[in-house]
């Protein structure tokens, strides 16, 4: 993997997030809006049940370390989609930058997107809300790496989708957190959900985070069980995520898609 | 000095289910030469460029691009070559330099903000540097797709109808830059227009595509009188209306 070419794409966006503030806003305005109507949402709750449970650490924090994955996930599709709306994938793929460096360089500003953006989310919700990220303890850690990966997997598979059914694809992609976050109890334990659901639930990773992170606020210890389960899942699920970026990349070489790329539907 | 063609295509084909596109094409470019594929809509020009690009498999045939083979050492045969196309502008949301920073970083070139000054002068685009691409007039973007395509001074150069939307006089211009490119250093150009006027000032020899595969290969001042045409353009028309009538 050549660095500088895993650099490029990265300054790439780089330059395209300083020069606009409107991605600025993008990038802090959803997660704004969650923290102020879950911050609301918890105070009231804690103002009608009385001394008991901490709202905010069960449904605003949660609601933060699942916007950390949705934005983590963002970060690669959002970055894919400015190359697919200016028309760049033909520059891209005839020049030496091979898949793995696109990708990496995708990742790369991911990593930086999401983490700036968690960390303003978080100020923003301490200085509303009073929340500490760390009243979970420093265990949290583990479990926005948890998050983190599943982010990663989720933005890959959903590049893949683009990249094999063209642009029209992008409708699918926006949505994928919120299909996802019924079965992974972000804001309800699992067993609470049907068989079904649950089944489905054990097989997605961030189900281990917020497992964990219940547990925590329960007064339970860090489950170390959890966190190798979700860590190894959402592995699992990058290496499924690039084995099919791969395959729609080789798909797209072999029917030509890359030169006409702008087409609404590649089917 | 090295005379290993800079682009050697052998028994090129590309089929879709019941189409053939590209059907047995073999030619080379050697370097300092400037070779011009011509055709009609359709002939299959564009398809062979992509498959030379890798953007696109071929169904059989070998593409090397200074000896090294697109699809088994895509990273050194592609660092060797660029292009320029009417159909790939620079993304028009970043600026002339930030695009050329960008396209230097994944072409490896070695110092790099002297050689993009180089380039924003040579292309006339002092004035643009710092504007969007998106921004540009179709013939500016043009000047800026082809400092993209001269970032890494490519051994193998493919333009696809560079000089589409530019005026005469830039179009002149760029036909000069691009000539002395390939005379005076180690590299080749594979160039598709249809301006006849422009492949016979600038090319050293043409290939005549037609239905995916090449028909005529020769010089294009000659080409005409040897087949009993005024000029290249009526030869063009000729090969994309009438091409059994030059089998005799």
């Amino acid at each position: 993997m050549n660095l500088k070419r895993v650099y490029a794409i990265f300054v790439r966006q780089f330059y395209l997030i300083r020069d606009n503030p409107t991605r600025i806003f993008q990038m802090l305005i959803w997660g704004t809006v969650d923290i102020i109507l879950w911050g609301f949402t918890s105070q009231y709750l804690t103002t009608i049940a009385g001394p008991g449970p901490n709202f905010a650490l069960v449904f605003l924090g949660a609601v933060l370390v699942w916007d950390f994955m949705s934005r983590t996930m963002q970060g690669i599709t959002t970055s894919f989609l400015e190359d697919s709306w200016s028309r760049n994938f033909l520059n891209l793929f005839a020049s030496p930058l091979s898949i793995s460096e696109y990708l990496g360089g995708l990742v790369l500003i991911s990593i930086s997107k999401s983490v700036i953006g968690f960390a303003i989310l978080l100020l923003v919700a301490g200085a509303i809300f009073g929340f500490s990220i760390l009243a979970y303890g420093f265990s949290v850690l583990s479990f926005l790496f948890i998050l983190f990966l599943s982010g990663i997997a989720l933005g890959m598979l959903g590049v893949s989708m683009m990249f094999r059914f063209g642009p029209i694809a992008e409708w699918f992609i926006w949505p994928l957190p919120a299909l996802i976050s019924p079965f992974v109890g972000v804001l309800y334990p699992l067993s609470t959900l049907p068989g079904w659901m649950q089944s489905v639930g054990k097989i997605l990773p961030p189900s281990y985070v917020f497992d964990g992170l219940r547990s925590i606020v329960a007064g339970g210890e860090f489950q170390a069980t959890s966190f190798a389960m979700g860590v190894g899942l959402a592995i699992f699920y990058i290496i499924i995520a690039y084995i099919v970026f791969v395959m729609a990349y080789r798909r797209a070489v072999r029917t030509g898609i890359i030169v006409r790329y702008s087409a609404e539907s590649l089917s | 000095m090295n005379r290993e063609p800079v682009l050697q295509v052998k028994g090129l084909r590309k089929s879709y289910k019941n189409t053939v596109a590209v059907d047995d094409v073999s030619f080379e470019v050697q370097p300092n030469e400037i070779v011009g594929l011509l055709g009609p809509n359709g002939a299959g020009k564009t398809t062979i460029i992509s498959m030379i690009l890798s953007v696109l498999k071929p169904t059989a045939g070998t593409i090397q691009i200074g000896g090294k083979d697109i699809f088994k050492n895509r990273e050194e045969a592609l660092s060797q070559a660029n292009f320029a196309a009417v159909y790939a502008q620079l993304p028009g949301n970043l600026t002339v330099a930030q695009n050329l920073y960008a396209f230097g970083l994944i072409y490896g070139v070695e110092n790099l903000k002297q050689h993009i000054d180089k380039l924003i002068e040579e292309f006339n685009l002092e004035r643009f540097r710092d504007i969007k691409c998106g921004t540009l007039s179709s013939g500016e973007q043009t000047r800026a797709a082809l400092a993209k395509a001269m970032v890494n001074s490519p051994r193998l150069l493919l333009l696809d109808e560079p000089t589409a939307s530019l005026d005469p006089s830039t179009a002149q211009i760029i036909r000069h830059k691009m000539k002395e490119y390939a005379r005076n250093g180690k590299g080749g150009v594979l160039w598709t227009s249809h301006n006849m006027h422009e492949v016979a000032e600038v090319c050293d020899r043409i290939l005549f595509l037609s239905h995916g595969k090449i028909l005529l290969e020769g010089n294009p001042k000659t080409m005409p009188q040897e087949y009993g045409k005024k000029d290249l353009e009526e030869l063009f028309i000729t090969v994309a209306r009438e091409p059994l009538s030059l089998d005799a």
